[in-house]
């Protein structure tokens, strides 16, 4: 009966926001385990949950170490594709010829597999960060370009109109109306490249690289060693958790006008 | 203002209309039209949109256009402020031919179209901005016209904290701040209230007086047409060109009373009659 009344600590706590997923994690762990004592699966199809922890424990120095080259390489290959896909959509939102000339070759590009490709940096750039920076790049590219040329084309004509009878010049129309309305359909756009950048350098990894965390993937499966494998796969999903949080973030600075922050500057106010 | 006190006093019988307009030679104060026209290339061949049009409205003039939707009157504006060339004929806004964007108008569309990032201030300061004026010099003006519109206290609310009819206040300090000769409307009340829409009417009547700008303000709305102008532009369909150009002998200042003046009636009914003997008003 008092409960209800009174939600206590346990109950407020169990509603807070970022406490779900966790709630949901161990949810999925539990399932997980479950699952592999229900059906006998053997350990070297799938690991149980507590050797993937232990192993997590024991190799963490190791699993750290060999995070930091494919974190470089996932921030490098984002910002390569922040840096050249928002210059490119506006090219391409600005004007019909490029976009007539671009856009379908760009759509184009996207359907060769970057793995068929990957092996191509590797004799063109050696072993080292270039190629793995590469393809994390080729495969944050094209959602930035994507996103950021839906929001710069999703201006109101009469808005655009009303700056240019202002006699303002096209670049300043563009600075004051084009380009903030397009942030929030570019941040979007980030959001989906950085998770794939993160894909992106592990692809890198797999074809050519004695560091990082695509490295340690392929050594565990060739050993059989899953629960190597597996953490790896955690650290891979925190990093790109992470990095999309770090996005998240700036986004909320840059854009707090938008209808999805909204909620926010009324709590601020 | 003095259009209407001109005309009213000889014809209450209600022959105020006049097909062509007098024509003022170009270096005259107000907007001068001289077989303009618009045409659109299309894929299916040449659209016209407006048949040559001749008028002239006057320096300090509150001048509405009516007519169904379609007939070009949105093209008339954008050509006036010089984002659209016409296929023939000139235009003359103070005196200068219009080739280019001129500066010289202050536009108001149907929706606000305030920037969702900046505050009303900045909004309010856009065409200082795009003009590259003074910032210092005219940020006393736009509180001001702020002031005059009643939203005082408002400059750092973000635009969609504000209602619809504040927004479109708003957008009328943006269309002012630069201080034009011309204030052009586009259906300014079309997406407000019936209520606030009537309020805005009576507001933005205070605010032409006050300021003295020569309005050219589009509407569907026949009364409202009626009600705000010293001069109503009847247009037909597609191609759009005058049916009738009307005085409105309505005295000034007008309250909301005026709408039951038999005279303000009596126009209505008139103004109305062109539609339905043509077609059907949408």
């Amino acid at each position: 009966m008092a409960e209800p009344q009174n939600p206590g600590g346990v109950s407020k706590a169990l509603n807070a926001a970022w406490i779900r997923p966790f709630l949901f994690l161990i949810f999925i762990v539990v399932a997980w385990d479950v699952t592999i004592r229900l059906f006998r699966i053997p350990p070297y199809q799938i690991p149980a949950p507590a050797d993937v922890v232990a192993v997590l424990w024991q190799d963490w120095p190791e699993l750290a170490r060999q995070a930091w080259p494919t974190t470089y390489a996932t921030i490098c290959g984002f910002l390569l594709s922040a840096a050249f896909g928002i210059p490119v959509a506006m090219l391409i939102a600005g004007s019909k010829t490029v976009e007539s000339y671009v856009y379908p070759l760009l759509v184009f590009s996207q359907s060769v597999p970057k793995i068929a490709i990957a092996p191509l940096f590797v004799v063109w750039f050696g072993f080292g960060i270039v190629p793995k920076v590469i393809s994390a790049f080729l495969l944050g590219f094209f959602p930035v370009v994507v996103s950021a040329v839906q929001g710069f084309k999703s201006v109101d004509p009469d808005m655009v109109d009303l700056a240019r009878a202002m006699q303002g010049s096209r670049f300043h129309v563009f600075c004051a109306v084009n380009l903030p309305h397009a942030m929030p359909a570019i941040f979007s756009g980030l959001k989906v490249s950085v998770t794939l950048a993160v894909v992106g350098a592990v692809v890198g990894e797999f074809v050519g690289s004695n560091s990082g965390i695509g490295y340690v993937l392929q050594r565990s499966i060739g050993t059989f060693d899953l629960p190597t494998m597996f953490a790896a796969l955690v650290i891979l999903a925190l990093i790109g958790v992470v990095l999309f949080w770090i996005v998240d973030r700036i986004e909320r600075l840059v854009v707090p006008w938008h209808v999805s922050q909204r909620e926010n500057i009324i709590f601020a106010a | 203002m003095n259009a209407a006190t001109k005309t009213s006093a000889a014809n209450q019988s209600g022959t105020h209309r006049r097909v062509v307009s007098d024509r003022a030679a170009s270096g005259t104060p107000g907007i001068q039209l001289s077989g303009v026209s618009k045409t659109y290339r299309s894929r299916d061949g040449d659209v016209p949109s407006l048949r040559p049009l001749d008028f002239h409205i006057n320096a300090g003039e509150f001048f509405v256009v009516v007519g169904p939707s379609g007939c070009g009157k949105s093209t008339l504006l954008k050509m006036i402020s010089g984002l659209l060339p016409p296929s023939t004929g000139e235009i003359f806004v103070e005196g200068e031919k219009v080739d280019k964007p001129h500066g010289n108008v202050g536009i108001v569309f149907q929706n606000s179209l305030l920037l969702p990032w900046r505050n009303v201030l900045n909004n309010v300061m856009l065409p200082i901005e795009m003009k590259r004026l003074s910032r210092e010099e005219y940020l006393p003006r736009a509180k001001a016209l702020l002031k005059l519109v009643g939203l005082e206290g408002f400059e750092r609310k973000l635009p969609w904290q504000l209602s619809g009819g504040m927004q479109q206040r708003a957008s009328i300090c943006r269309a002012l701040v630069h201080d034009p000769k011309i204030i052009l409307m586009d259906e300014p009340f079309g997406a407000l209230d019936a209520m606030t829409r009537e309020r805005m009417n009576v507001e933005l009547m205070r605010i032409q007086r006050e300021t003295g700008k020569t309005v050219l303000l589009i509407t569907h709305s026949i009364p409202e047409a009626v009600f705000l102008a010293d001069r109503v532009l009847v247009m037909t369909e597609r191609p759009g060109s005058i049916a009738a150009i009307y005085d409105v002998p309505l005295p000034r200042p007008r309250s909301l009373d005026a709408m039951a003046d038999p005279v303000f009636t009596e126009l209505v009914q008139r103004i109305r009659k062109h539609f339905f003997t043509q077609s059907t008003l949408d």
